[in-house]
């Protein structure tokens, strides 16, 4: 899979799930925020391309502008493309007096990026997140929705990076 | 010997979480059904018997809450249940839901009925999706049942409840940011007034109530033998739940009776400090909460005695934090966050937190002056008097507070 390249991203496919979705939020436009977190869940790459931000528009009949003002202020919908596995994790203070630095030192040099970097396959992304109600299994991370805490060692970073195949 | 109680956890573990009917085996939907056979008036009168405080932070007195939304007049009006649990370091409503769904749901039918309500809302923060089915599940069963939609209980009331997803902003706590939200728009707070119980979502009349609020009700509804007003203290009733983190040995949620002391809850509960350390601060009601040194130990856990000590319940979190971590280094975390969180629609919140931030860089480096720390005290006043949501006016609580309780980690060097 490229990244940054013209490739065609609504495909006859995912205009099919993408109507799915807006079937069961009712085609209903002050759904917005729901249905963008859905369709950048069916995307393999978790964000919302150009072109499906208009297909909404039209759509919805919601103006582009509103999409993109949402796109761009909630930290969980993205306009750049992702990994299959974006790796959130909290930087917020109970994780960072739980020694998130070495967590995320090691993942650094598990994967081998830098934060907001992606793996050269594709399948890792490194992300800085406030916190996600964790704290009681400090330091932690969260991808595509799962939460994996106590992470505390190498052993157990591997084990989770090994979980996403 | 624990400290710790079971009034609003008394269901946890006791039932399947995806079964409707074993929740009712346990005596579910009985304050519902009680609650029909009551007036609006009458439920708004036992929360205020009570005396129970909202859950969210602001503390406001729930039995007025609904009895004012009560006598709002108009066709058609709104509960908002917030599970927006934004806070760091607070995870009970995270714990209430996935321990006891229906008693939530059933809390937002009592809420519905009492205020006169045709549709009630969730909101649920999107770092909590994985709890999305749990509740889509617990809606479509109360529906099945007839615990929501037409004619509920054969009294003539109709309601429904809908969930909806906030996407990652601290801000969406705030009542009027997220109202916005599930309207489907970026989550920026509205002047005020009108106040949502007067206009809110869609325009209506609008009841937000936190989760914990919410998942107390039926418990108080059922409570024949007052039982809950025996728990607590004279100014602060009844039990709370608390989430304690950072470095303690056993971090969770307890419900605890106001009035434990901190280290009750700290040493006793949550098993004290990792390695035996000394604590260095703790910070009451999440990061927008005060801080205090480890003498607040003693001080008994209730809305009055922590007040007096300088900080306040907030969101129910304690976070502890060892000598290892410094105050300046703890402020600058903090500070990033609101950083992150602020919306930039107001000056004194945009301006300020980024002004605040490169203070306190200063004073990371010894760099600082007198007149950075009155600047810096200068504009935390200027938030907390000018911002336009709860977000900016208690940004600089944390800072405030140690900048009176650790004055030795601001001197001049």
């Amino acid at each position: 899979m490229a990244f940054g390249t013209n490739d065609k991203v609504l495909t006859k496919e995912l205009a099919k799930q993408i109507d799915l979705i807006l079937f069961a939020h009712e085609n209903d436009g002050s759904k917005l925020v729901g249905i963008l977190l859905d369709i950048q869940e069916v995307i393999p790459n978790h964000y919302i391309p150009t072109e499906v931000a208009y297909y909404l528009a039209d759509k919805l009949d919601v103006k582009v502008t509103t999409i993109y003002d949402c796109i761009t202020f909630y930290s969980s919908i993205s306009d750049k493309p992702r990994a299959k596995y974006p790796i959130q994790v909290c930087n917020s203070i109970v994780c960072k007096i739980n020694h998130n630095d070495s967590l995320f030192e090691t993942l650094k040099e598990l994967l081998n990026i830098d934060l907001n970097e992606i793996t050269y396959d594709g399948r890792f992304t490194l992300e800085s997140v406030a916190c996600f109600g964790a704290c009681d299994v400090a330091p932690a991370v969260r991808v595509n929705g799962k939460v994996y805490g106590h992470l505390t060692t190498k052993e157990k970073i591997a084990d989770m990076l090994n979980e996403l195949i | 010997m624990s400290k710790a109680v079971c009034f609003m956890t008394k269901n946890f573990g006791k039932y399947d979480v995806k079964s409707i009917g074993s929740y009712m085996a346990i005596g579910g939907f009985n304050a519902l059904k009680k609650a029909v056979n009551m007036t609006g008036e009458e439920i708004a009168d036992t929360l205020a018997t009570a005396k129970i405080k909202g859950r969210g932070g602001a503390g406001y007195d729930m039995g007025r809450k609904w009895s004012q939304a009560k006598s709002v007049i108009a066709d058609n009006k709104v509960v908002v249940c917030n599970a927006d649990e934004g806070e760091p370091c607070t995870f009970k409503d995270r714990t209430l839901i996935e321990k006891d769904p229906f008693n939530l749901i059933e809390g937002m039918i009592i809420a519905g009925y009492t205020v006169d309500a045709q549709n009630g809302y969730i909101y649920l923060r999107e770092e909590y999706s994985h709890l999305r089915p749990l509740i889509l599940d617990a809606i479509k069963q109360a529906k099945t049942y007839g615990f929501l939609g037409e004619n509920i209980l054969g009294k003539g009331f109709n309601y429904n409840i809908h969930l909806y997803s906030g996407a990652g902003a601290y801000v969406c706590g705030e009542g009027t940011a997220l109202v916005e939200s599930i309207e489907g728009k970026s989550g920026r707070p509205r002047m005020k007034p009108p106040f949502i119980k007067q206009c809110g979502l869609y325009n209506l009349p609008t009841c937000v109530n936190n989760v914990e609020s919410l998942s107390l009700v039926s418990s108080i509804l059922l409570d024949d033998e007052k039982k809950y007003l025996n728990y607590g203290t004279e100014g602060s009733v009844g039990t709370k739940l608390v989430s304690v983190g950072g470095n303690v040995k056993n971090p969770g949620v307890f419900e605890i009776p106001f009035g434990v002391t901190v280290r009750d809850i700290v040493y006793g509960l949550a098993g004290g400090i990792v390695d035996d350390r000394e604590i260095k601060l703790i910070q009451f009601g999440g990061a927008s909460g005060k801080i205090a040194t480890k003498s607040i130990l003693d001080t008994p856990y209730t809305y009055e005695d922590l007040r007096k000590a300088g900080v306040g319940v907030g969101s129910g979190a304690i976070l502890v934090v060892d000598e290892r971590t410094s105050v300046i280094d703890f402020l600058r975390t903090t500070q990033e966050f609101f950083s992150h969180e602020s919306c930039g629609q107001c000056t004194p919140c945009r301006e300020g937190n980024r002004h605040i931030k490169l203070l306190l860089k200063k004073v990371a480096e010894g760099t600082h002056t007198t007149d950075d720390l009155a600047s810096m005290r200068k504009i935390a006043k200027i938030m907390a008097m000018s911002s336009l949501c709860g977000l900016g006016e208690t940004a600089q609580s944390a800072l405030v507070s140690a900048m009176k309780n650790f004055e030795e980690d601001f001197q001049i060097k």
